[in-house]
């Protein structure tokens, strides 16, 4: 693996696997937990390279449930923890998913999107955005941040500790098989050098302290009535913080026509599809959610108010829609739809589709 | 022209007749052991006659590869959820011959509940895992049964048994839990006739109906070893066999009259 | 939005299509340009048709992947076929017009959960030498198994593309230098007729990317040099003419 050093800045050109390794060791987290699956192995290979360097540790578990339970007693004890997975292993982690929502738990999901359900392909899919978001028997009460370039996957990642740690839900980088396998250059920097201060992760419970006050923790209620105040609660908790974190991008919506919706690595081809129709004088619009959850419900319907219709386009058929379509409810504005489960959407596909409206 | 020569017994084919022509050559790495074992598997399915009666199920991995592998039916299922849904079939049917065929991950790590499960409640299938000390279809991790010092992707420095314990004794554990009526047994592809003849007694404790069958089989994997071919059948037959004792475990008690 | 060259290469498996689709991106990036390199795994290692997709630009690179390519090489009879989408009326189309047949093993193997692992050369005398033992960098070295055969149909050449360029590379690497070095050719022909990047940076790229080896082997460097020489002037003289 390529020599990096996480002094001051450095311009390098790896694969999104390696960048969220580096990215973790940047954010100076301690300890990861996984499981082998494509397409995210190389978290792993890179990780257990770079351990005994930087005094980093590592756990391979028996599967993705105890590697996302191990992850949370690694939290619990206070230690800046994470996993990685995709496809089969993410519906695994969604026990455990649930356990940090309901626990108030901290955590860094690293999620590479592959084909699905089941087996499928190991290569590529915007699929697991429904069960990133929403995959546990809860509420959804997570954070979840949809990259499209290894810049992101790389400043997202030290994001994520923080913000994991500040609100205690968690936290997911959702990005895919695509990411995970290319290459392109992005610039890695400590982050205090560059003013961004790296919340800390005290320990729950364990601490060898003399006089402690002992937790008990549970994830269990007796009544309804109890169970819908601890509910309601971190709800409250959650759009305090949704407030807070909500991130998005929009270009051009003001005078748009058609304004393309779209998220993760399609809006690299929104984007190209956005200059290309530009220039020939289209009035095309741009909007991306970086966090599909919390998802930017009244900055998306602000965006399209004076425009004619949008078009939605995902490598899935209809995950992200879904969102699209619960924060327009109530507008009449036609929602064109690009639904390619399992498919990369390239840029002249989406010209081409937005030439058809 | 091969079809006539064949059904004029001029040419004995050479591949067992439970095999799925139309599939082969077979596309595992040249020097897998999966071949090997699959070919015993093949012979002694057509020594028994049980090709219609089987159902074949595969494991994520390098087992995956095996899906269309043989002229019977066959399900790939979920890593480490191939012994729970032959256990299923063989429950609700039970005149099929179950067969799990897997590899170490999915027996001993994410299937590692429902193998103690399926020995535990006797279950009457046959489990055939293949054990090549890594996870070779996902490119080399560090597997239950690699051995201590190995290098592997998620061991880059060698595997440490104080972090992460020593290699898995899976038939050891089946033994030890698994009723009477069950059969265990260890072979290796370096002893071809043996494992012949515990995969044998594995089906045939199937077709008796007296319990679990389950065989682990040494086995190769010269493209994650890095190793030519000398340096893999000794690995196979003296690294391995340091661990992993060669053997029958557990063989049903006759019966009385 | 600056320029983003396309460029789509696609081979069987041994081919060592990767390999110089990352000397390209990596080299691009050297340079200070944007490069974005993709690999698109068929079941290469098996034998399947594999396809690297890089692009550089002086400004953003959007979709990793693209339909229309502003330089194709397809280095295989099947790779032609099967890269036919990809080329558009801009398209600069480079393929080998050796008459040769690539060994084409059936790649439709249902199972494959990894792309990055690479089968030892079953003929080869040291079958790990030329393995990279880094996994991560992926480099495929399955064998080459080329043969005498009927090359590329010219019928299978798309015909509204800008340019064709035939480069006879396997006949010139076979003859002339070393058949592994048959994909060094095509690179040297692909910075000829694009001028994407100058010939030193892959020089450069290539003194980094396989640095070790050429220091234990020196002759090597020699080779891949002289390969890379001779795909360049190939397409100079082409162009000449």
């Amino acid at each position: 693996m390529a020599e990096v050093s996480l002094q001051g800045e450095q311009r390098v050109f790896m694969t999104g696997n390696e960048v969220i390794a580096w990215g973790c060791v940047a954010a100076k987290a301690d300890i990861m937990y996984g499981y082998p699956i494509t397409p995210q192995n190389e978290i792993m290979h890179y990780w257990t390279r770079l351990a005994p360097k930087y005094g980093k540790k590592f756990l391979q578990t028996e599967d993705e449930i105890s590697a996302g339970f191990t992850m949370l007693g690694g939290v619990l004890t206070g230690r800046k923890a994470f996993t990685g997975t995709a496809g089969p292993g993410n519906v695994l982690m969604q026990e455990a998913a649930g356990m940090a929502e309901m626990m108030r738990l901290p955590g860094v999901f690293f999620i590479q999107q592959r084909g699905g359900p089941s087996t499928a392909t190991v290569i590529y899919a915007q699929q697991e955005t429904q069960l990133t978001c929403f995959g546990g028997n809860g509420e959804g009460h997570r954070l979840v941040y949809s990259t499209a370039t290894h810049q992101e996957l790389f400043d997202y990642t030290i994001k994520a500790f923080n913000m994991a740690w500040t609100y205690r839900f968690p936290t997911f980088i959702l990005a895919d098989g695509y990411q995970a396998k290319m290459r392109e250059p992005l610039t890695i920097y400590e982050p205090e050098a560059r003013g961004v201060k790296l919340v800390p992760t005290p320990a729950v419970v364990g601490e060898n302290k003399p006089g402690k006050k002992f937790k008990h923790l549970r994830n269990t209620y007796n009544t309804e009535d109890e169970l819908y105040e601890v509910v309601m609660a971190n709800q409250r908790d959650w759009e305090a913080m949704a407030a807070e974190v909500v991130e998005w991008s929009e270009k051009g919506c003001e005078d748009a026509d058609i304004i393309m919706v779209t998220h993760g690595i399609v809006s690299r081809a929104a984007m190209g599809a956005y200059d290309q129709l530009r220039a020939e004088g289209k009035k095309v619009g741009f909007f991306r959610p970086i966090t599909v959850r919390p998802f930017p419900e009244k900055e998306l319907r602000a965006a399209v108010k004076n425009a004619k219709k949008i078009l939605v386009a995902e490598s899935a058929y209809g995950q992200f829609l879904k969102f699209v379509q619960t924060a327009l409810y109530g507008s009449t504005i036609e929602i064109a739809t690009m639904l390619r489960p399992g498919i990369g959407i390239t840029t002249e596909e989406l010209v081409e589709e937005y030439n058809k409206l | 022209m091969m079809q006539e020569l064949k059904e004029n017994n001029v040419l004995q084919p050479a591949m067992p007749a439970s095999w799925n022509e139309d599939t082969k050559p077979h596309k595992f790495c040249p020097g897998c052991g999966h071949g090997i074992i699959l070919k015993v598997l093949g012979e002694v399915i057509d020594e028994l006659g049980i090709k219609d009666q089987m159902v074949f199920g595969c494991d994520i991995g390098c087992s995956l590869l095996s899906w269309d592998f043989f002229a019977s039916d066959s399900v790939q299922t979920h890593h480490g959820r191939t012994a729970p849904v032959i256990t299923g079939m063989k429950r609700a049917k039970p005149d099929i011959i179950g067969v799990v065929y897997m590899g170490d991950g999915g027996g001993y790590a994410i299937g590692s509940q429902h193998l103690f499960n399926a020995a535990v409640r006797n279950e009457k299938i046959t489990i055939i895992l293949c054990n090549n000390c890594n996870y070779g279809m996902t490119g080399g991790q560090m597997a239950p049964t690699t051995l201590p010092g190995m290098k592997t992707e998620t061991s880059p420095y060698g595997r440490d048994v104080a972090e992460t314990g020593n290699p898995t004794k899976g038939p050891e554990m089946v033994a030890a839990v698994a009723p009477e009526g069950a059969y265990v047994a260890r072979g290796t592809i370096a002893n071809v006739r043996q494992l012949k003849g515990f995969i044998k007694k594995a089906l045939e404790n199937q077709i008796a109906g007296n319990g679990l069958s389950f065989v682990e089989c040494l086995s190769s994997c010269p493209t994650n070893w890095r190793t030519n071919a000398k340096q893999t059948w000794e690995f196979v037959e003296k690294d391995m066999t340091q661990y992993f004792k060669v053997g029958e475990l557990r063989t049903p008690q006759a019966k009385e009259g | 939005m600056a320029k983003v060259i396309k460029i789509a290469l696609a081979g069987e498996g041994g081919q060592g299509v990767q390999s110089i689709a990352e000397i390209l991106a990596e080299a691009a990036n050297e340079e200070g340009k944007n490069a974005l390199y993709i690999p698109n795994f068929g079941v290469e290692q098996r034998g399947g048709v594999s396809i690297a997709f890089v692009q550089i630009s002086d400004g953003p690179i959007g979709a990793p992947k693209f339909l229309k390519a502003d330089i194709l090489i397809p280095l295989s009879p099947r790779a032609v076929k099967r890269t036919k989408m990809h080329a558009g009326k801009d398209t600069v189309y480079i393929y080998d017009n050796s008459l040769i047949q690539e060994a084409e093993v059936n790649d439709n193997v249902v199972g494959m959960q990894y792309y990055d692992v690479t089968p030892p050369c079953p003929t080869a005398d040291e079958p790990n030498q030329d393995l990279q033992q880094d996994l991560i960098a992926g480099e495929t070295k399955t064998c080459s198994f080329t043969r005498p055969g009927p090359g590329v149909d010219p019928a299978d050449i798309p015909s509204d593309v800008a340019r064709v360029i035939p480069i006879p590379a396997n006949d010139i690497a076979k003859e002339e230098l070393h058949p592994r070095v048959f994909n060094i050719i095509i690179l040297g022909a692909v910075i000829a007729a694009t001028e994407v990047l100058p010939l030193e940076a892959i020089k450069k790229a290539l003194d980094t990317k396989l640095g070790d080896k050429f220091k234990n082997n020196p002759k090597l460097r020699e080779m891949n040099f002289k390969a890379l020489d001779r795909g360049y002037e190939l397409i100079k003289n082409a162009v000449a003419r």
